[in-house]
């Protein structure tokens, strides 16, 4: 029974569906172009929002008024920033590597937009509903890596490189920890698609299952993102921007949109697996969604102006010594408990 | 006679074309009016002032310039703030020249503006202006974050209206 708030999408969808009357492989690959367009659509405006809201959360958390003057209660400045952004300069620097340097930012933007194919964003509103929807999500945000080596490399500047290399160092020993702590989930509900996650948690989200999943699975995603407090590829104090320090104008600008872009993944994923994803009474399950991966947003952002920065000793000793065994430890847990419910209540589960 | 129509003609054309420039100029100049973000750049006491600024009392972020850019080429806007030494100087100049176009400079205080009370120093610069061109010139030993403010807005202005600018530079 299809209820017009929560199902509104799906109408839309069938409506653009029925147009094509008995023509199914038109209709399919119409419906792929207006799944990216929205897919695109959605991610522009929440990355402006993110923008505003890292700036407006800052502000109270130090504090402070935040942006002000321009639009209701100042949240029109984005706006005013793009159009300056737009206007800049695009300068590449003497010497520079052209062709990777000019594609790593769209690369970088390019991997965090696939990974958005496989999330429910609603009740059957999966993009592509792959059968391994997790895995695919952890195999192509590995990917984003090689654009940031890539652009630190061919920037041609110590800064760009040295930010580079410390990407590769970070994100690789933190994709560990990251993958484990999601394979509890996949062990509790034996699948790795992202929609039969969400049914699975009808009842209880699994953030109440596996709470040292999530803990993990958030600091190691900060990580990941290189997001304060592991925001050592791009500490201004050590050197200047990191890799896309010889960025300017639009070049710079997908760099930041891609970076709210992977802020907006991580949540989104959070939300999936560990918070019910859509499932949530009375409001529409796309709006259930919203809800968390804001939730998600505002408490990474909570983290990012509370905590100092990490050292890269620090940073490395505590993801291989405390993350990784704790990552495994939950795992050894989550096999123990399926063993023990599954003795209790025979016949139950997988 | 015909060849002042023809004069005409292609002024027209011109007139024509650059009205379709100006009016995208004024949707990119309003944005730049909006949107200075300084490179973290700080020579001498004034620059305490200029994080004085940025702090919760005097909050910089209420007209959304606090964007302090580690690096020149995101930056718009150069605040000089204290003395530019002889030492100093080719580094301004090159940071300077780092930064992409269009690009603004604030001397903020005595000393960038002309030397202040080491005017007479052979080792200091008698205002930053003898070696990049500035915009907006904010007086005080050191300003006070509101003079700061009050000199981003007048920026702002001249920004946004650059014709007034002009008039008021050339006359009619």
């Amino acid at each position: 029974m299809p209820q017009f708030g929560s199902d509104i999408f799906l109408l839309i969808a069938n409506w653009i569906r029925g147009l094509f009357g008995a023509n199914t492989y038109a209709a399919d690959v119409v419906m792929d172009i207006v799944k990216f367009i929205m897919i695109y659509v959605v991610l522009v405006l929440a990355v402006m929002v993110f923008v505003m809201l890292e700036r407006k959360v800052c502000a109270w958390m130090q504090l402070r008024v935040g942006p002000n003057r321009l639009g209701p209660r100042g949240w029109g400045q984005i706006i005013g920033d793009m159009i300056k952004l737009m206007g800049k300069e695009d300068f590449r620097p003497d010497n520079v590597d052209k062709w990777p340097w000019a594609l790593a930012p769209m690369f970088f933007l390019g991997i965090t937009i696939m990974v958005f194919a496989v999330l429910p964003f609603g009740r059957g509103m999966v993009p592509v509903d792959l059968d391994l929807g997790i895995f695919y999500i952890l195999a192509i945000s590995a990917l984003s890596v090689l654009p940031v080596v890539t652009a630190g490399w061919a920037s041609n500047n110590k800064y760009s490189l040295l930010g580079g290399m410390r990407s590769v160092a970070q994100m690789i020993s933190y994709e560990i920890p990251l993958v484990f702590s999601l394979l509890g989930v996949v062990m509790i509900t034996q699948t790795f698609k992202t929609s039969a996650i969400v049914e699975a948690q009808q009842h209880v989200w699994f953030v109440l299952l596996q709470p040292i999943g999530f803990v993990v699975y958030v600091i190691a995603a900060m990580a990941e993102i290189n997001r304060a407090p592991f925001d050592l590829i791009e500490a201004e104090s050590e050197f200047g921007c990191g890799y896309f320090t010889e960025y300017s104008g639009l070049r710079f600008g997908l760099f930041y949109l891609a970076e709210y872009a992977n802020l907006f993944l991580i949540s989104a994923v959070a939300a999936t697996v560990f918070l019910g994803g859509w499932q949530g009474p009375f409001l529409p399950g796309w709006l259930w969604f919203a809800i968390k991966v804001l939730f998600m947003v505002f408490l990474i952002m909570w983290f990012r102006w509370t905590f100092p920065r990490f050292r890269v000793d620090q940073l490395m000793h505590f993801g291989w010594k405390v993350l990784l065994p704790l990552s495994l430890a939950n795992i050894v847990l989550t096999g123990v408990g399926i063993y023990v419910y599954q003795l209790i209540f025979p016949g139950i589960g997988g | 006679m015909e060849v002042d129509n023809e004069k005409q003609h292609e002024a027209d054309e011109m007139v024509k074309k650059n009205i379709i420039l100006a009016k995208l100029d004024d949707v990119l100049n309003w944005g730049r009016g909006w949107s200075f973000w300084p490179v973290s750049f700080g020579l001498a006491c004034c620059a305490i002032e200029m994080m004085a600024a940025g702090g919760p009392r005097f909050d910089i972020s209420r007209f959304g310039y606090e964007v302090f850019r580690p690096t020149p080429r995101q930056a718009d806007l150069m605040i000089v703030a204290g003395t530019v030494t002889r030492k100093m100087a080719p580094a301004v100049k090159k940071i300077y020249d780092q930064m992409a176009e269009p690009k603004w400079v604030i001397s903020m205080g005595s000393c960038a503006n002309s030397g202040g009370p080491f005017v007479d120093s052979y080792a200091v610069l008698p205002g930053v202006d003898s070696i990049i061109p500035v915009d907006v010139y904010i007086p005080g030993c050191p300003p006070r974050p509101e003079s700061l403010f009050y000199g981003l807005l007048q920026l702002k202005q001249k920004v946004q209206n650059p014709a007034k600018v002009r008039l008021a530079k050339h006359g009619k």
